[in-house]
């Protein structure tokens, strides 16, 4: 698979309209693909994008929320803007799910949404959103066009704005009069006018200093690892740090991958469904330093009891998120890599931590993440161990929304970071299909896997057509357990065993759907059948679906339950 | 508690909306909000009365708005030296024969009658609100038709003393 991409500007042929301008701009920002989708306010861009399709290349979805995850997935893997074309009304509203998920978990994209004429903005006219409005709180910028000559410079600043600092997505909203404008004389060259927004790089050396002798004096440290590291892209200097002073690490749920896995000094996940070493690590620890991780309820548990015994380090790029929710005693407004240079090179001593580093590892050896056996079915767990092992670990990974997507973040453990996706803050079914075709976009050589629950599969699954058009090897594992097993899990154990509409009685055949598609597909509900099947459908040389029938009782474990602290898990031990 | 916040702003269609979206979002009561243009052209200024609960909540509040793009500044000036006023414009209904004891009424607050017809007339108060207030209360026996206010627009005044810094919320201590 290989997307077009030319990105040699064309000056001989000047832009003719509002909408050429706007395609050579997007080029001169060099984008390669757009995730689009067309509609009456936005074909004079799409007329643009014909005269243009030598030089920037359009993937053609199925619906607005597919194409915007898709987008998602490819900004969370490149670490650069995903590019969003969706027409006006309904275009833009199927947009504000992936928006959200795109502003919770700070993903850069640029969504350019299709707006009515100036002349009728405000009378309802036909498919006419108020999409600024709209997207106010959900977009970390937002900008409607009203002249042509601002199109440069807003375009400049909405790339500058989504990828820079925190990142997030900006909009542009575009009417179609500015579009299908006919451009007169030179459109001047922009810079970027933003004086109300420079975000803070390097840390205060005073707070660094602060650190590093709280980090000397420390006998029980821990390392939260969030997402703020991938952002910056400091993985190495992370584990280089953690290493350096023998620092145990915990990750968020996005966190995954920014600290290899395999390292004695990794303690996994901590949240709601984390390690029972990681939790007790942040519960007990004396000195807590978290590179870029927000302190989400499912991380921190009742805030109450969250890291009670700690002096709280928080090194983020965005200061508002710093003493949000936890008392911090030592802010550092960064970025992650620049912080973690200064640290690595002006701390010297290390913290006396050998009895704590013990009980870790006691903890790790007694508290294992664990499932059963059962000798009837396939367990989803183990599943999960399987697409490790036939994927050697090296898979990107893109999950849903459910007891899946913990049992992969549990079990298909990452050494390497930017390789696993997935819907964190928002929490979007729906998510994980369109997100792995996007990161297969991005990355054509890789082995990228979806690992779907059965009902989230089918808010977006029409994206087989796309993946089937393109030929995108995407791997598609269903975890069917004929039930919205999270809510399932939670009713059960929750609820008492109420178990209220969260069962599939009906679903469709999924191999029949996939070959529908044109895509190869196959059903499994056995262990042996996996191991024979699972290594010739990951060699095979295109889009495969394989609707795997795993045992629908099992729950996730250990967990937080709602309400409790982290030193309040259950289910840390088999049952 | 109340705390007098401004914000320096761009100029720019929404901002209004952004800013007290947020505010309402992150559950802040806003007592008051007057917006105006400054001596620079393309910059306004907005005077936001607000009631929070702690100054944790206001720390959060004060991030949250900085981190809109549009928005230059934001300055908490409850505790420093201030101007701070408001004009309230306030209907009384009155016969003729009231009007001398009115005129006496209002003339300590340096108010001034600015309409007048057979019924009522009309009062304009400038000062801080509680000056307006109390205005508005000596003025409720004769009748009140209507009330306008337009809400507290400050600023610091030229010399601050030294000891009552503003707190600074940056994180830079
Ligand atoms: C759009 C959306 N609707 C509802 C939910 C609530 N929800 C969370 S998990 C879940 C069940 C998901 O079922 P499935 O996709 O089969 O995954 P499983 O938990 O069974 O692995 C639901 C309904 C959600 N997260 N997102
Ligand atoms: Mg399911």
């Amino acid at each position: 698979m290989k997307v077009e991409a030319k990105l040699e500007f064309q000056t001989s042929t000047a832009p003719k309209t509002g909408a050429d301008l706007l395609i050579d701009l997007l080029i001169k920002e060099g984008v390669e693909t757009i995730f689009g989708y067309p509609g009456g306010a936005v074909l004079p861009i799409y007329d643009a994008i014909y005269r243009a399709k030598d030089r920037i290349g359009h993937i053609l979805f199925r619906h607005e929320q597919g194409m915007i995850h898709a987008a998602e997935g490819y900004a969370r893997i490149t670490g650069n803007p995903g590019v969003v074309l969706a027409t006006s009304g309904p275009g833009a509203t199927n947009l504000v799910t992936g928006i959200t998920d795109a502003m919770m978990d700070s993903l850069p994209l640029v969504v350019f949404t299709g707006q009515v004429a100036r002349s009728v903005i405000g009378t309802d006219a036909f498919q006419e959103a108020d999409v600024m409005a709209i997207t106010t709180p959900i977009t970390k910028h937002n900008y409607q066009v009203q002249s042509i000559s601002d199109l440069p410079r807003i375009v400049k600043e909405a790339f500058h704005i989504a990828s820079t600092g925190r990142p997030g997505p900006v909009l542009v909203d575009l009417p179609k009069d500015i579009t299908s404008g006919a451009i007169s004389g030179i459109v001047e060259e922009a810079a970027i006018d933003l004086p109300g927004y420079q975000p803070t790089f390097k840390p205060n050396p005073l707070q660094i200093k602060k650190l590093a002798d709280s980090l000397a004096k420390a006998q029980k440290p821990v390392i939260l690892s969030g997402a703020g590291v991938l952002h910056a892209k400091a993985s190495e200097e992370l584990t280089a740090f953690a290493e350096k002073h023998n620092i145990p690490v915990v990750t968020t749920l996005l966190g995954l991958g920014t600290f290899p896995a395999d390292s004695p000094l990794s303690l996994g996940m901590g949240g709601m469904h984390g390690t029972y070493a990681a939790n007790m690590a942040l519960y007990e620890s004396d000195l807590l330093i978290n590179f870029g991780a927000r302190f989400d309820d499912r991380l921190t548990g009742n805030l109450k009891h969250f890291a009670p015994f700690a002096k709280v380090a928080h090194i983020d790029i965005d200061p508002a998120e710093i003493g949000k929710n936890v008392p911090t005693q030592i802010p550092i407004v960064a970025d992650a890599k620049v912080a973690l240079v200064e640290l690595l090179n002006h701390t010297k001593n290390s913290p006396k931590a050998d009895e704590w580093l013990e009980k870790l590892v006691k903890y790790k050896q007694e508290f294992p993440l664990w499932y059963k056996h059962d000798p009837n079915g396939m367990c989803p767990q183990w599943l999960v161990e399987a697409v490790h092992k036939v994927t050697n670990g090296k898979a990107i990974v893109s999950t849903d929304v459910g007891q899946h997507q913990m049992w992969a973040a549990q079990f298909y453990t990452f050494n390497e970071p930017h390789r696993w996706i997935t819907s964190g803050g928002l929490g979007t079914m729906g998510f994980g299909f369109p997100a792995a075709i996007g990161a297969q976009i991005a990355a054509p050589e890789s082995t990228v896997v979806a690992i779907v629950g059965d009902a989230g599969f089918q808010m977006t699954l029409q994206e087989l057509s796309v993946i089937y058009e393109r030929n995108l090897p995407v791997k598609i594992i269903i975890v069917n357990n004929g039930a919205l097993g999270m809510v399932r899990q939670w009713q059960e154990l929750l609820y008492d065993n109420r178990i209220s509409e969260s069962l599939l009685n009906s679903q469709p055949d999924f191999v029949k759907l996939a070959e529908s598609y044109g895509i190869r597909g196959m059903k499994i509900d056995n262990q042996e059948d996996l191991i024979a099947s699972l290594p010739e459908l990951f060699a095979h040389n295109g889009p495969v679906l394989v609707d795997c029938r795993v045992l629908q009782q099992e729950k996730v474990f250990p967990m937080m339950p709602p309400g409790a602290g982290l030193h309040e898990m259950i289910g840390v031990k088999p049952i | 508690m109340k705390r007098i916040i401004t914000l320096t702003v761009q100029d720019r269609s929404g901002v209004l909306n952004r800013v007290t979206g947020l505010l309402q979002r992150r559950q802040f009561n806003i007592t008051s909000i007057s917006v105006g243009p400054t001596e620079t052209e393309g910059v306004s200024k907005m005077t936001l009365v607000v009631d929070v609960e702690d100054d944790q909540r206001l720390e959060q509040v004060t991030k949250q708005l900085n981190k809109q793009i549009d928005v230059l500044k934001v300055s908490d000036i409850t505790d420093k030296a201030i101007v701070a006023r408001e004009l309230a414009l306030i209907k009384v209904t009155s016969g003729s024969q009231l009007r001398s004891e009115i005129n006496g009424l209002i003339d300590p607050f340096r108010a001034i009658i600015v309409d007048v017809c057979k019924e009522s007339i009309t009062v304009q108060v400038t000062g801080k609100p509680e000056k307006v207030d109390a205005l508005i209360d000596l003025l409720r026996p004769f009748g009140i038709k209507e009330i306008a206010r337009t809400g507290l627009t400050a600023f610091l005044r030229g010399h601050q003393p030294q000891v009552n810094e503003l707190v600074t919320y940056s994180l830079l201590k």
